[in-house]
C-alpha cells in the first residue's frame, strides 16, 4: 500500500511517500526550484519521491492533500461576515484569488495528477485531511511512541490554531481545538511583523533576538492582549490586531500599547525591539508550558508529540523539556506546513486505510529526516566536472580526516553527504560546518559566508555520547529542536561593558570555550549526532574530537541568506563559489577554494531576495 | 465548474451551513465577472491566512 502526501498552494510545498508503512522519501519543492518557500504544486518533489521508490504514479494507491480548502473558505467567509463592513479591502483582494484558484484545488490536484497518469480516475484516489489532523499525524505516527498526547500549535489552517489529539497504535483522535482568530502562531507573527521581520519566515529571528532583551512587556501582553487561562487555553483581544480584516498583522491600538509604529525592515534594531521579542517569547513559553501541564494533568500522558510552526520554537521546546513533565518529547522535524505532506500521508495510511503501525524500537520513523535526494559518487564527479570544479577524489577515511583537519584549521566547510534533510534544519547532510572553539568563527560565518543579520547565533552539532560534557541536556536532540544551556563550567562571565554590547559585538565576546555556538544567554540549539543515524557525520565529529579534544562543531544550513538549502552538487558548488566557504566536500570529492578557477566566482551576496 | 458546485453543496450539507448558499451564489456571479474581465488575483500580504 502506497500513499503520496502533498502540501501545497500556501507556502513550503512538499511531497512525501509512504510505502507499506515506511516513509520512503520526502522533500520540499523549494529545494528543486530554488525559490524559497515555493508554494506551487510540488511536481519535482513528487517526481523525486516516485523515483526514490522506483515506481510510477500509477503504483500509488492514494494521494492525500494536507488540508481542506472548502473548510478554509468557510472560515474566510465567516470571518469577513463577522467583521463586515470592515475588511472589505482584504475581502476584495482575497476573493479573486479564491474564486480563480484556491477553491478549485481539488481540480488543480486532479489535473496535475492527470499529467502523470491521464487514464486514472483521480477523484477516487484523492483524499483530504484537515490541517491540524495532518500536523498531528506527522507528529505522532513517525514518533517512537505507542501512545502519546499530541499538541499542535500554528498560525492557522482551516479553523484550528491549537489542537490536542491522542495517539494510540494506529489511531489518532482529535480531542480539543482552539479556533481562529485566537492563535499563538499569529500572536508570534504579529510581533514578528511589529519588530520589522517578514511574517511566516522571520519568526525564528524574533526567537534569536529575544535573549538580547528583557521580557518587560510580558505582563502588558497578558493584561491587554492575551486572556490566558490556567489550563493554557487563551483568547486574543482582536481590537489590537488587523489580520482578520486588513492586510497588516497589527493596528494602531497595538502600536499605542507598545510605543509607536511597527519597525520597518531596514530600520535599526533597538533595545525596545529586543525587549518586545523577549516578551512575546516569554508569553509563548508560558502558554506552551501551561498547555503541556494541562495535557499531563487531564490525559495523564507519559509522552508528548509536537508539531505545527510553533513547535519549531526550540527555546520553548527546551523549556518544556526541562519541566520534566513527560518521559518523552518528540517534535516532528518538519513541524511547519511542509511536514503536512508527511502527516497527510500517514493520516490516510493509518487513519483512513486502517493499516497497522510498526514501531522501530527507540528509533523514530523519520530516519534522521534524511529523506531527500542523494547522489552517487560517479554522478557527483560528473556533475562537478561539468560545473568546472577542480577537486580531489578521496576514500572515505581520507575524506573524514581531511575535513576534520580543515575544521581544526578554522576553515568554513561546506559539507554535502548522503540524503538531503527534510524540514527547515540542516542536520549534517547539507551543512556549513565550522570550529565551535574559534572565537572568530561566528563572525566569519555570519558576515562572510551566510551574509545574514549579525545578531543571529549558530547551532552546535555534538556527538550524542558527549552531549552532557557540554550542554545541560540528557535526551536525544537529533533534529536541533531543543535549546539547552551550556554547562556552567564551560561558561565565561561577561563584564558590564560586554553585557551592554549588541549583535555581532556581543556575540563576539567569548562566553564559553565553545563561543561560536553559545548565545548571549548561554543557550545553544543542540543537535545530537548519532552513529546509527548519520555515520559519516558521526565519524567526522569523532575525527575532529581526536584532533582537538572537542566533540562540537558549528552546524548551519548550507545556503546564503534567502536561498533554499542546497540540494544538488551544482547547488553546493555555486554556493561555495558565491561565498567565502573555504572547503567543499561533496561525497568523496574534496574541493579547496584556492584550487578553483577564479572566473567561476559568483556574486552571491545579492542573488537572493532577503528573507 | 459543475463538479465544484456539487461538491460545495455536499460540503454545506455536511457542515449544515446552508446560510452560505446566498453568499456562494453571489460569489459565483462575482467570480464569473472576474474571469470574464480577467482581473488579477493577487495574494494579500498576510498570506498565512489565505
Amino acid at each position: 500500500m502506497r500513499v503520496l502526501g502533498i502540501s501545497a498552494f500556501y507556502h513550503d510545498s512538499a511531497a512525501a511517500l509512504i510505502a507499506d508503512g515506511r516513509l520512503v522519501g520526502a522533500a520540499q519543492e523549494e529545494r528543486f526550484t530554488r525559490k524559497k518557500h515555493d508554494s506551487g504544486f510540488p511536481q519535482n518533489a513528487v517526481q523525486y519521491c516516485l523515483d526514490e521508490a522506483g515506481i510510477k504514479l500509477a503504483d500509488v494507491d492514494y494521494v492525500a492533500f494536507y488540508d481542506k480548502p472548502f473548510l478554509k473558505f468557510e472560515r474566510l467567509l465567516e470571518t469577513y461576515l463577522a467583521y463586515a463592513p470592515r475588511g472589505f479591502q482584504s475581502f476584495r483582494m482575497a476573493m479573486p484569488l479564491w474564486l480563480k484558484e484556491k477553491l478549485f484545488q481539488k481540480m488543480l490536484l486532479r489535473d496535475e495528477m492527470k499529467r502523470w497518469q491521464p487514464d486514472f480516475d483521480w477523484n477516487k484516489r484523492l483524499l483530504f485531511g484537515e490541517h491540524h489532523q495532518s500536523h498531528a499525524a506527522s507528529a505522532f505516527f513517525p514518533s517512537p511512541y505507542e501512545e502519546a498526547a499530541v499538541l499542535c500549535m500554528d498560525g492557522v489552517g482551516e479553523w484550528a490554531t491549537t489542537s490536542l489529539a491522542w495517539g494510540q497504535g494506529n489511531k489518532l483522535e482529535m480531542l480539543k481545538e482552539i479556533h481562529f482568530p485566537h492563535s499563538l502562531g499569529l500572536l508570534y507573527s504579529a510581533f514578528t511583523y511589529y519588530t520589522g521581520f517578514k511574517v511566516n519566515s522571520g519568526e525564528y529571528k524574533v526567537m534569536g533576538l529575544a535573549p538580547y532583551g528583557e521580557p518587560k512587556f510580558k505582563d502588558t501582553i497578558l493584561k491587554h492582549i492575551v486572556d490566558l487561562k490556567e489550563d493554557g487555553t487563551f483568547r486574543l483581544d482582536q481590537s489590537y490586531f488587523d489580520y482578520c480584516t486588513g492586510l497588516r498583522m497589527t493596528n494602531e491600538k497595538f502600536g499605542e500599547l507598545f510605543g509607536g509604529k511597527p519597525r520597518k525592515s531596514e530600520e535599526l534594531l533597538t533595545q525596545h525591539h529586543m525587549d518586545l521579542a523577549a516578551s512575546v517569547q516569554a508569553v509563548t513559553e508560558e502558554i506552551v508550558l501551561r498547555l503541556a501541564r494541562s495535557v499531563k494533568k487531564d490525559a495523564g500522558a507519559k509522552n508528548i508529540c509536537l508539531a505545527g510552526g510553533v513547535a519549531l520554537n526550540c527555546v520553548a521546546n527546551g523549556k518544556l523539556l526541562r519541566e520534566n513533565l513527560f518521559d518523552g518529547i518528540w517534535v516532528q522535524p518538519a513541524a511547519g506546513d511542509a511536514g503536512g505532506a508527511v502527516g497527510a500521508a500517514f493520516a490516510a495510511y493509518h487513519g483512513y486505510l486502517g493499516q497497522a503501525r510498526k514501531l522501530n524500537g527507540h528509533l523514530d520513523g523519520m530516519a534522521g529526516s534524511y529523506l531527500g535526494p542523494e547522489f552517487a559518487d560517479d554522478e557527483i564527479e560528473k556533475r562537478l566536472t561539468a560545473a568546472g570544479a577542480r577537486f580531489t577524489k578521496l576514500g572515505r577515511a581520507e575524506i573524514i580526516e581531511r575535513t576534520a583537519q580543515a575544521l581544526a584549521d578554522e576553515k568554513a566547510v561546506g559539507w554535502m553527504q548522503g540524503r538531503m534533510e527534510f524540514g527547515p534544519r540542516s542536520l549534517g547532510a547539507r551543512s556549513i560546518l565550522g570550529d565551535a572553539r574559534s572565537p572568530t568563527m561566528q563572525k566569519t560565518l555570519n558576515l562572510k559566508v551566510k551574509y545574514r543579520e549579525s545578531f543571529r547565533p549558530f547551532a552546535p552539532a555534538v556527538l550524542r555520547e558527549d552531549v552532557g560534557r557540554y550542554f545541560d541536556i540528557k535526551t536525544d536532540s537529533p533534529y536541533m529542536l531543543m535549546v539547552a544551556p551550556v554547562n556552567e563550567d564551560r561558561r565565561r562571565a561577561m563584564s558590564a561593558a560586554e553585557q551592554a554590547l549588541f549583535g555581532i559585538d556581543k556575540l563576539n565576546v567569548p562566553r564559553s570555550d565553545i563561543p561560536a555556538v553559545t548565545h548571549v544567554d548561554y543557550s545553544a540549539r543542540v543537535q545530537t549526532v548519532h552513529k546509527e543515524i548519520n555515520a559519516a557525520f558521526h565519524d567526522l565529529l569523532s575525527s575532529f574530537k581526536a584532533k582537538t579534544g572537542c566533540s562540537v562543531v558549528v552546524n548551519t544550513s548550507f545556503n546564503v541568506r534567502g536561498e533554499p538549502i542546497v540540494c544538488t552538487p551544482e547547488d553546493a558548488f555555486r554556493c561555495f563559489m558565491g561565498s567565502e566557504i573555504d572547503v567543499l566536500v561533496v561525497g568523496s570529492c574534496f574541493l579547496r577554494k584556492e584550487d578553483q578557477d577564479p572566473a567561476l566566482k559568483l556574486d552571491y551576496k545579492n542573488a537572493f531576495e532577503l528573507d | 465548474m459543475g463538479s465544484i458546485l456539487v461538491e460545495l453543496w455536499a460540503f454545506m450539507r455536511e457542515r449544515k451551513k446552508f446560510w452560505l448558499l446566498p453568499i456562494l451564489i453571489m460569489m459565483v456571479i462575482f467570480g464569473g465577472l472576474i474571469v470574464l474581465t480577467k482581473g488579477s488575483a493577487i495574494a494579500p500580504f498576510v498570506y498565512t491566512l489565505f
